[in-house]
């Protein structure tokens, strides 16, 4: 049934599918702990209701999301080994330290501190209990330095040597770890998780406040989401600039593919912005473009010369198009973003950041922008480092395991089915959730169940908070 | 022992990863056992409670699959890379198994019409997870075909009966560690039945033991020398005795009525097992065709984590033993966090 599939390119399509679902659930924890963090800070500060009861709504479904990550997250530890065996030979000795690191600051603690946080706020008390929910935020930012770091060493390696299996040994930790693109790849994806996440609690903020303008708890998480948008999303442009400029520097075939730069020019190179990109012709067909803004963009100088993919070895090239239209749909929605923050800060200005309701329709459908602009981001940077996996010295060709391709093509299939049951039914209860307002009295994620104090519970204390 | 150990980087690796592992199979291995052990009790307040009872550890328990897993790739990435390919087939059903019973763990909250659905999902999950775990044990102690740096077997040769054996063994095994937890963790008619299953899956397990101790020699030569020549019988035979004692101080427990002696009793079962596996393998990685030696990560990568091992691990050891300790004592039938 796999005969005419080559195991390379089934490997390939495995670990993108995977990976790709993985990313949407760490995206959305990364910001969603670390606004839990602030809303029981919030209520710790003030002991306003309404924040723990935000925080008991979030929770709930923070709960769902984080179990979802867990999961399709220990499938990719293993994918490495399964699928890109030679990879991981020859790779193992610098990324699993930075991996083994990554378990042992990130994943532990999260996972240590997660059920405290999710149930133990009667037995702990309010203080612990909030040290925990920090720890799981922490935890989840530390897990991005590190998975960063490695998959960055990957796009631009340093501090490195061969030996004589053909292994890389690292020869300076401190430059391997924070190699010349990971700055910019940990700043860019921690904004781009917390945009994420903003857009989703704008959204349920937005859709309820539709229904009703007068609910507090729908008016507080609005407007913390609107505030998030409005300062982040030029912050997240800026950053992307930068992290494109760092690019050129060190994939400049990555930014070509972008661009859609198939030919260099001497002087002053096009902004393509649409256009059908030809591989095998090597043109940009229909292209709309605008003279010279390319170069100013990148060189900030309308005259500058760029090369473009007619130095680079064919066999060196990434696919085009794919880079260059995911390219296009990230930024297209970082504008939107932008317009979205600005909206929203004119209208808090005049004072209708409730009552706007074409706001509240476009942060609704604005909802689920960070996820496309997350995995669309993603696509752009990896689809960009092919043909290699570890840019310029080991070609994707060469990292795959000794694969039957009946065996990969029968777990694709096993992936696929398994992760679009699970992860639509998790979808499922989640959006059931956002359905409902947060309400007077909200309960954490057992609250279906009666609760009741049990041992050593300061629960008068916490009683009163939640009068409060 | 007239085994060679010299104490070098690659040596305190080994350790640390058989450490990880056999902390995986100390908290994982309750808590997979509960899942398979879910069938056996229909009644919907039992199961809430059995899920209480784990609920907010279950997340830590398996990090420490993926420190055995992610430190192999970092320590013995040849190891990694030679045995993945090996066990593929194992591996992923292994990885689906976790999927569907991790996800089991929130979403059976949130419905009641689809709540079954996700109480089978939860059980078979964690049935396909060990029977996995156990098959990949197996196929590991046969040993793996490898040619210069690679696997170079055929896609069913995990699939003997002996690593179907090693399966079962498991099986029975972790079910025997979440009875044991039950008597530990509940009260009333469900800890009753917790010790009646507690007898006859210690029966059980006893057999399997036997049964996979009596196998192993026959795989290989080496393995019969390794545990029945003279005089590594001397050290070998203590295992085997020590079983024979454990087993009656858990008997005795079980008859008396010792709420927590079980479970301790029944894990230090597994821990000489596990030490019985050691004797085994040593110093083979990958039994018989690559040593820890061979396929270590040069020395500066291995120190550079070992550092990190010496001194997160006891911290992680720490807030982990915290976390217990909050939701430490009998489950609250009535109360939604325990
Ligand atoms: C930018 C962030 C990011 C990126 C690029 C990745 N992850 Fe991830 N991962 C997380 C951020 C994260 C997280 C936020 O820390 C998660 C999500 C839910 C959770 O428990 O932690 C997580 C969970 C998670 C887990 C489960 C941990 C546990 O048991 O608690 C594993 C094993 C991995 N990941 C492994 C990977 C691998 C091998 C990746 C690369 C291919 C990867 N992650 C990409
Ligand atoms: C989590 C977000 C990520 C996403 C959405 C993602 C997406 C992708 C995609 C789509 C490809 C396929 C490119 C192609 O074949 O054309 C790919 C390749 C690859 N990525 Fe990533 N990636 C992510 C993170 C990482 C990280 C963190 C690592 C390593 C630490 C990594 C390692 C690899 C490897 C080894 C390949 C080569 C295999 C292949 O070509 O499919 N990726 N990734
Ligand atoms: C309009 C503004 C934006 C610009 C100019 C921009 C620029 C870039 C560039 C150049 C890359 C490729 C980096 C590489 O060479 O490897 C990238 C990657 C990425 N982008 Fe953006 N981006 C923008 C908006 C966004 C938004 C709004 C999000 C998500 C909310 C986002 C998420 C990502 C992610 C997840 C990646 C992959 C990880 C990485 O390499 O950092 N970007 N972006």
């Amino acid at each position: 049934m796999f005969e005419a599939f080559d195991a390379l390119i089934l490997a390939r399509v495995q670990f993108a599918f995977t990976v790709s679902f993985h990313i949407i659930f760490p995206a959305f924890s990364i910001g969603l702990a670390s606004y839990l963090a602030v809303l029981e800070a919030m209520w710790l500060a003030t002991s306003r209701e309404v924040y723990i009861n935000l925080f008991n709504y979030w929770l709930k479904i923070f709960a769902i999301a984080f179990g979802m990550g867990v999961v399709s997250g220990i499938v990719m530890s293993y994918q490495f080994g399964t699928n890109w065996s030679v990879f991981s030979d020859k790779t193992g000795p610098v990324l699993g330290p930075l991996m083994a690191y990554e378990v042992l600051t990130a994943f532990f603690l999260e996972a240590g501190f997660l059920g405290v946080m999710l149930f133990g706020l009667n037995r702990v008390g309010p203080k612990l209990h909030f040290f925990a929910t920090l720890m799981v935020a922490i935890g989840t930012l530390m897990s991005a330095f590190w998975i960063l770091s490695a998959n960055s060493w990957m796009h631009t390696p340093a501090g490195y040597a061969v030996n004589d299996a053909g292994q890389f040994v690292a020869t300076d930790w401190w430059a391997l770890i924070f190699n010349p693109s990971f700055p910019y790849r940990l700043l860019h994806m921690v904004l781009a998780a917390y945009l994420t996440t903003a857009l989703v609690v704008g959204a349920v903020g937005a859709y309820h406040l539709l229904h009703n303008q007068l609910r507090t708890g729908p008016r507080v998480m609005f407007s913390m989401a609107m505030w998030m948008i409005a300062l982040v999303a030029p912050l997240q442009i800026i950053a992307g600039d930068a992290h494109g400029l760092n690019t050129l520097e060190h994939q400049p075939a990555k930014v070509m593919a972008m661009e859609g730069h198939f030919q260099s020019h001497p002087d002053g190179a096009p902004l393509i912005l649409f256009g059908l990109p030809d591989q095998d012709a090597a043109v940009v067909r229909y292209a709309l473009q605008i003279p010279k803004l390319s170069s100013l963009i990148l060189k900030h100088d309308l005259n500058a010369p760029l090369a473009g993919l007619d130095t680079v070895p064919r066999e060196n090239w990434p696919p085009v198009p794919i880079t260059f239209w995911s390219f296009r749909i990230m930024v297209a929605i970082g504008t939107l973003m932008l317009a979205l923050g600005l909206a929203s800060l004119w209208l808090r200005w005049r004072g209708q950041l409730f009552s706007a309701r074409w706001l509240h329709r476009s942060a609704i459908l604005m909802g689920p922008a960070g996820f496309v602009a997350v995995l669309a981001g993603w696509i752009t940077t990896e689809t960009g480092r092919q043909p290699f996996t570890v840019f310029g010295l080991l070609r994707t060709a060469d990292s795959v395991s000794p694969l039957a391709a009946p065996a990969v093509g029968s777990s694709l299939i096993a992936f696929i089915i398994v992760y679009f049951a699970v992860f639509i039914a998790g979808t499922v209860y989640i959006l059931r959730l956002m359905a409902e307002p947060p309400h007077h009295g909200e309960q954490g994620p057992r609250g279906d169940l009666p609760e009741r104090a049990a041992g050593i519970t300061p629960a008068p204390a916490i009683a009163s908070r939640r009068l409060g | 022992m007239g085994l060679g150990v010299d104490v070098d980087i690659a040596t305190l690796w080994a350790f640390v990863i058989a450490f990880a592992v056999f902390v995986y199979v100390v908290m994982d291995g309750f808590d997979l056992g509960l899942g398979m052990l879910f069938p056996l009790f229909p009644n919907k307040a039992d199961r809430n409670v059995i899920m209480n009872s784990v609920a907010p550890v279950w997340d830590g328990n398996e990090t420490w699959l993926v420190l055995g897993g992610g430190g192999l790739f970092a320590a013995f990435p040849l190891a990694y890379a030679v045995l993945m390919p090996a066990l593929y087939t194992p591996i992923i059903a292994m990885l689906l198994g976790l999927v569907f019973r991790g996800v089991a763990f929130e979403f059976r909250w949130r419905t009641r019409r689809e709540r079954n659905r996700w109480d089978v999902a939860f059980a078979g999950g964690s049935l396909l997870a060990t029977l996995a775990q156990g098959v990949a044990l197996g196929a590991i102690l046969q040993g793996v075909q490898v040619e210069g740096r690679a696997y170079a077997g055929g896609w069913w040769d995990w699939l003997t009966p002996f690593s179907v054996l090693t399966g079962v063994a498991l099986v029975i095994g972790y079910s025997l560690l979440g009875a044991t937890w039950l008597v530990m963790k509940t009260t009333g008619e469900l800890r009753e039945r917790a010790y009646r299953l507690s007898w006859w899956l210690l029966l059980a397990m006893l057999a399997a033991l036997a049964a996979v101790s009596a196998a192993t020699p026959l795989l290989n030569i080496e393995y019969a020398y390794r545990w029945l020549a003279w005089p590594h019988i001397l050290f070998t035979a203590l295992v085997p005795a020590a079983v024979a004692g454990v087993t009656a101080l858990l008997l005795r427990a079980l008859a008396n009525r010792r709420d927590y002696q079980p479970f301790f009793l029944s894990l230090t079962l597994f821990a000489l097992a596990f030490a019985g596996l050691g004797i085994s393998i040593w110093p083979y990685i990958v039994p018989r065709s690559i040593t820890i030696w061979q396929a270590a990560a040069p020395e500066n990568s291995q120190l550079f984590m070992l550092v990190g091992v010496a001194i997160l691990v006891p911290i992680i050891l720490a807030y982990t033993a915290w976390a217990y300790w909050v939701f430490r004592g009998k489950v609250d039938p009535e109360a939604g966090y325990h």
